[in-house]
């Protein structure tokens, strides 16, 4: 194994930091920490641009914790926000193990580095799953809801103020057959139908006395205003249009169609970010298998790539805050 | 930078700081559940009070993590203030500039003579 480097050769050199290093930093410490400032100028353009749209559609903006309410093998329950809790909990859970790893490489215990950074691998990899998994929820909703000519959400509450389903609304379903490429013509493709068509929810709206709508206009206390009877049915018979079931990147049934985009886009960029942690802190774990730290006599890559990894966890602590908690 | 075996160990510091987080974190979350109504209805530069907590909060977590965990405590003073100073001003002056122009379109939407919404 005498060909593997183990220095780069050029540490009295300039780019090695001479004998003299800037800021009392190596060169990679340093070049790590201004890529950090530059891509937390990026995420703050994203979350800045989010606040924008935000204020600017405030009425019709959704409501978090209707929006995110799912935990597993809970189905049914209402969770607001346990979910996303604990996914922070495992995010900054793994950036202690990486600062104890940090820790363990400074004393130079080989095997205390191995173990820590494997559990901030997993916490990693287990974050990434819990993401997907968010995603799946957010893209299949919950509630459903109806669109209206001006392409505002209409959502469904009873008298009570809880939030009722489609399916609890709908009589049942004359939903056409989609169009497959089997059984139609074989050239092209259906759209995404949706289970009901706007007719069976207008009929089973009429039919079902507790049920009210929700319009995206906030009262002067801050509270989205809920229509009477009357105007609920007028609102329904003259202005829907479309029946809506999840999100995409036109439409989504929690309300305007950018908070949809922006939540893909940012949690997705994150969640990218994440996954890019994981495979850097991979490496990593293999060349501390190997030894190769050990044999330089510094664990100090450790502390660079740490540095990325609590860089994800503190961006996750804005998200968190501007998606799920404000 | 790393001293060997002489470097000292701060391993009690890592789990002081992240009970920090954790409470931190446990207070959002339970804010944001039950919704005071006190610090929903109320309202400080337009924005409830509820999300200032959540803010402050926020601010308090990014700070324990750049300090404690990403070290910034132990660089030097010009290595700190390069990455914090330049963030910090040009993400206050960003989000202003931001947040009040989307606050102004929302305005003009709201009471301007185009009836946009029906």
């Amino acid at each position: 194994m005498e060909a593997t480097v183990v220095k780069t050769g050029t540490e009295d050199k300039t780019w090695g930091g001479g004998d003299n290093p800037p800021l009392k930093a190596s060169y990679g410490k340093l070049m790590m920490w201004f890529f950090i400032l530059s891509d937390a100028l990026t995420f703050s353009g994203f979350l800045a641009a989010y606040g924008f749209s935000r204020f600017k559609f405030i009425d019709s903006w959704p409501v978090a914790d209707e929006v995110f309410n799912h935990f597993p093998f809970l189905h049914g329950v209402d969770a607001p926000m346990y979910y996303v809790a604990l996914m922070t909990f495992i995010l900054i859970f793994s950036s202690v193990t990486m600062v104890l790893a940090v820790d363990a490489g400074h004393q130079m215990k080989k095997n205390k580095v191995v173990l820590y950074m494997f559990l901030t691998l997993i916490g990693g990899i287990i974050f990434l799953g819990s993401q997907a998994w968010e995603w799946k929820n957010f893209i299949q909703g919950t509630y459903g809801a109806v669109e209206t000519k001006a392409g505002s959400i209409v959502q469904f509450l009873d008298t009570d103020g809880k939030r009722v389903a489609l399916s609890d609304i709908a009589l049942e379903s004359t939903q056409r057959e989609a169009l497959e490429r089997n059984k139609g013509l074989w050239f092209t493709d259906d759209e995404t139908l949706t289970t009901y068509t706007l007719e069976d929810i207008k009929a089973g709206f009429a039919a079902n006395e507790n049920l009210l709508v929700r319009i995206q206009k906030l009262d002067e206390k801050g509270h989205p205003i809920v229509l009477n009877r009357e105007e609920s049915i007028a609102k329904l018979n003259t202005d829907a249009v479309r029946v809506v079931e999840g999100a995409n990147l036109h439409r989504n049934e929690y309300g305007h169609p950018l908070f949809g985009n922006f939540f893909f886009f940012i949690t997705g960029f994150h969640g990218f970010h994440v996954f890019t942690g994981v495979l850097i802190n991979l490496i990593i774990f293999f060349n501390i298998l190997l030894g190769t730290y050990e044999r330089r006599g510094s664990y100090e890559m450790v502390e660079k790539v740490g540095l990325y990894w609590h860089f994800v966890d503190l961006v996750w602590v804005f998200v968190f805050t501007f998606f799920y908690l404000v | 930078m790393a001293h060997g075996a002489s470097h000292e160990s701060s391993v009690k510091r890592i789990w002081y700081v992240f009970t920090l987080l954790s409470i931190a974190t446990i207070v959002e979350v339970v804010l944001g559940i039950i919704k005071p109504q006190f610090l929903v209805e109320t309202k400080f530069l337009s924005m409830k009070l509820l999300n200032w907590v959540f803010i402050i909060l926020t601010i308090y977590k990014a700070y324990y993590i750049t300090w404690a965990f990403m070290h910034m405590e132990g660089e030097t003073k010009g290595l700190r203030r390069s990455v914090v100073w330049t963030s910090v001003f040009l993400i206050s002056y960003l989000v202003f500039i931001l947040l009040v122009e989307g606050d102004y379109i929302y305005e003009v939407y709201k009471s301007g003579f185009v009836k946009y919404n029906f």
